[in-house]
């Protein structure tokens, strides 16, 4: 016995919450990561919500301009941060391992860690409103409007450390999955076996990893900054607010395709089954999505065409930014010769899959709009602005998580949802989601800003906002629909059977919910949609391409990971030593004892014995 | 193919015959390249923009920091000999080259301190016969204008300026730069101490289990390697004209 006697065991058969608590089965992840996320998608629904009624008529004051300005920002901020990418984390934690036919993911108490740094970080986002006030300075945070002389509350620091946390969370994750993807694949799974939404996951945790610790050293420089005087983006000293726009877009703009990659994996999922025809030109699917990835590193100016940049970058970032559409269009133009001709089957999941679509158009054109400068100039900070970005993250993202949720709902819970509510749900959803947003366009080249808490009746603009916020409402009905709906499938629903929808991908292949070791034996793939072909008995390849994971054949117990109390405990080390950096008496007292919470607790993690010793198991081999 | 674990230790069958774990070592490394890229474009964008001194040419000792830049790289050649050491089962060696690499790395530490107090420290000094002989800095050329005056003392003028993260843009992008490059050398001799202590303990650290120490051996690779470019692009950069 080669392990450190360790004086805390790990935990073998815990049960009730604890079972959620050091669980490290990638489903149950997942599981914990949508439901806390749907969760923040509530909150930030509401922050939405009380923005709408205040606006929803001139000269409102029911939430005054300072509560305002922290709604705008932490509706953003918990929207992209708290909402859609943990919503695709989920989906990523429970479908990626199925589908390249693994056991789990690579590093599963790194998963769990994952997690529970993300609720670490969300926390720290969401307590701000109670410790005097969240941050107001906008979700991209603008220089020098976070500046401790313009605004010296603590809620910019919040701002700054649960962002922190949630890239340690999202950096922690994408690590995970990208060694998943790449080395966890199941004989003869070649990429270009790959399912479209692993595909996407893939691409878009390479985003992560490179765009993640650019943010991070933005917001260490505003820390800096706020915190020990320094000068990166104080104008007295020669630093300049222009550096924090850079940094910032460098990251956002990728961010952009990591909220909207995963949402069009899943619609490259959804469209093939329900119209039962294999993708329409998968390999220029895969290339586009490629290139939208590569190409988002050369569009962040756009955000800044009104700073003053000069004509040269202001043609190339026009040339870029119309040139990514192209890889774009050529996803719309699959995703419609996908349905072309197709057995189309409108169950719920394919009703917001083509909704998808088109809503994403939408917003496509309307940012390709923006690509052009002079054009831009006059939709800069407008509520055009405000109407692309919601056709693109919630027509597309939100609408592409929900057709996810509908569509794996059986696969997580082993339930059928209700397929009227689910229809009623998506057409309430998709009718609210355009009078809210649609009127939108209408008021931004009228010219109304954003980020403004109320305006004068002489402006005109009372019409337009009374029917956004009457939308506003009928989406919120829709969502109200389809928690119903899900709470009761998920404690009542009809046994849904292992393969519903006669799908394409090896998840569809297991029982559902699926076993906690997922497949009884690892399968071998030879077809890019290997479970029709099975089925359909069509097997074109007779031999598996070569670089499987070629399980010891002699070797038939399956080995499972045990769960673990350490990844919690890494991620609370972060959470104190985060409030640590907000409240720094003491000399930062608070954060050095989060810190050796954690290293403790990494030491901890690192000397666990693999395996129960119960099992009689050598831990070390 | 399938088999091909480099590692004895890490038993698992993988796709690409690649440990995991190595995988997400050079993940790893990708993410803090950009880490490291975005604070040196930050010291780039405002190099030169400081609107008052010290600059890097008043403070920079090139000889200092070719030593301490030598000692670092030092500490790669020896971190690879502790590594063919451990594959061979020659522990004593072993134990040897990575105390050493330890060593090293806690001396480049130290010169970082000595710098930063150094510069922290700073002052001015003109000989006020050189007024006009040599080349000044446009810090010294305003302090050169207090000789004659009742400042200058057996012909020197001395002015205490101290380069703080304060002062100005290149004490703040310079301390953050190098402060995060040693924080990251600093890291890496806790992760080359545990794995020292852990080598005494018996089949902790073995020739199976060589990937732990080759994990840390990237990591530490890695960080010299960022300082090659920090060193040329801020200190050498800095002080030779023409850059």
């Amino acid at each position: 016995m080669t392990t450190l006697a360790f004086p805390i065991p790990r935990p073998t058969h815990p049960t009730g919450i604890w079972n959620w608590i050091t669980t490290i089965d990638h489903k149950k992840i997942g599981v914990l990561y949508g439901v806390t996320a749907f969760i923040l998608f509530l909150s930030g629904g509401i922050e939405a919500l009380l923005m709408r009624i205040q606006l929803a008529g001139p000269g409102q004051d029911i939430v005054s301009a300072e509560i305002f300005n922290q709604l705008f920002t932490m509706h953003g901020t918990t929207m992209i941060f708290l909402a859609i990418m943990p919503l695709s984390a989920a989906f990523f934690n429970f479908v990626i391992p199925l589908q390249v036919g693994a056991r789990d993911v690579a590093f599963p108490r790194l998963n769990a860690f994952s997690y529970w740094t993300f609720l670490a970080g969300a926390i720290i986002l969401k307590i701000s409103w109670f410790t005097g006030g969240a941050t107001n300075a906008g979700w991209f945070g603008y220089a020098p409007l976070t500046s401790v002389q313009q605004n010296p509350g603590t809620g910019i620091d919040y701002w700054i450390v649960s962002l922190q946390v949630l890239g340690i969370a999202s950096l922690a994750a994408s690590f995970n999955f990208l060694v998943t993807i790449i080395n966890m694949r199941a004989p003869g799974m070649s990429f270009m076996r790959l399912p479209l939404f692993t595909w996407m996951t893939f691409i878009t945790n390479i985003l992560i990893v490179l765009a993640f610790p650019v943010i991070t050293v933005a917001l260490i420089e505003l820390y800096f900054d706020r915190s020990f005087g320094m000068n990166f983006f104080n104008v007295a000293r020669g630093g300049d607010p222009v550096l924090w726009q850079h940094l910032f877009w460098v990251f956002g703009h990728p961010e952009v395709y990591i909220l909207i990659l995963p949402a069009m994996g899943i619609v490259s999922e959804i469209l093939p089954t329900f119209s039962k025809k294999p993708l329409f030109g998968y390999p220029a699917i895969v290339l586009a999505g490629a290139i939208i990835a590569f190409m988002g590193w050369m569009v962040w100016s756009h955000h800044m065409f009104t700073v003053g940049l000069g004509p040269i970058p202001i043609t190339v970032f026009t040339i870029t930014t119309m040139a990514i559409a192209v890889p774009t269009g050529i996803k719309v133009f699959n995703w419609m010769g996908t349905m072309w001709g197709g057995a189309m089957d409108f169950k719920t999941p394919m009703l917001y899959a083509v909704g998808f679509v088109a809503m994403f158009t939408i917003g496509g054109i309307s940012g390709v709009m923006h690509s052009m400068a002079s054009s831009d100039a006059q939709q800069q900070d407008t509520y055009f602005i405000v109407a692309h970005i919601h056709y693109v993250l919630f027509g597309g993202a939100i609408f592409a998580i929900f057709a996810g949720i509908f569509y794996w709902f059986p696969k997580i819970t082993g339930r059928m949802y209700n397929e009227t509510l689910g229809k009623i749900n998506f057409w309430v959803t998709f009718v609210g989601f355009n009078i809210a947003f649609f009127p939108q366009h209408f008021l931004g080249l009228d010219g109304m800003p954003r980020r403004i808490y109320t305006y004068d009746s002489a402006m005109g603009w009372d019409f337009w906002n009374g029917v956004s916020t009457f939308g506003a409402i009928v989406l919120a009905i829709g969502v109200l629909i389809f928690m119903h709906n899900i709470v009761k499938s998920w404690r009542k629903g009809e046994i849904a059977g292992d393969d519903p929808w006669d799908g394409r991908t090896l998840e569809w292949s297991i029982p559902s919910p699926p076993p906690e070791y997922n497949f009884e034996e690892i399968p071998t793939v030879y077809d890019r949609d290997d479970w029709w072909a099975r089925k359909r008995r069509e097997v074109r390849r007779a031999v598996p391409v070569a670089g499987g994971s070629g399980e010891d054949e002699e070797h038939h117990d399956i080995h499972l990971p045990q769960p673990s109390y350490w990844p919690l405990v890494v991620a609370i080390g972060i959470f104190i030593g985060g409030i640590g950096l907000i409240y720094p008496v003491g000399t930062y007292a608070i954060s050095i004892v989060g810190v050796l919470i954690g290293m403790i607790a990494v030491y901890a993690w690192s000397f666990e014995p693999v395996n129960d010793p119960e099992d009689g198991e050598q831990a070390a081999h | 193919m399938a088999q091909a674990t480099a590692h004895h230790g890490e038993h698992e069958p993988t796709t690409t015959g690649l440990n995991h774990r190595k995988m997400l070592m050079w993940a790893f490394l990708g993410s803090d390249c950009m880490f490291f890229g975005s604070l040196i474009a930050t010291y780039l964008v405002y190099k030169n923009r400081s609107i008052a001194g010290p600059l890097p040419e008043d403070v920079f000792s090139i000889p200092v920091t070719t030593v301490s830049t030598f000692v670092l790289l030092m500490s790669s050649m020896s971190m690879v000999l502790a590594y063919a050491a451990l594959t061979r089962n020659s522990m004593k060696a072993f134990r040897i080259w990575l105390a050493s690499t330890c060593l090293l790395g806690a001396t480049f530490v130290g010169f970082q301190v000595y710098e930063f107090t150094t510069f922290a420290n700073y002052e001015h000094k003109v000989y006020c016969a050189d007024v006009g002989v040599k080349e000044l800095t446009p810090v010294k050329q305003e302090l050169a204008k207090k000789c004659g005056t009742e400042d200058e003392h057996d012909g020197v003028v001395e002015e205490v300026v101290g380069l703080s993260p304060r002062t100005n843009l290149f004490g703040t992008t310079f301390y953050t730069l190098t402060g995060f490059h040693g924080a990251h050398v600093t890291l890496g001799i806790v992760w080359l101490l545990s794995l020292f202590f852990l080598s005494f303990k018996k089949g902790m650290v073995t020739p199976e289990r060589n990937l732990d120490l080759d994990l840390a051996a990237l990591y530490w690779h890695f960080v010299d390697i960022v300082w090659i470019v920090i060193f040329t692009v801020v200190y050498l950069f800095g002080v030779f004209p023409g850059f």
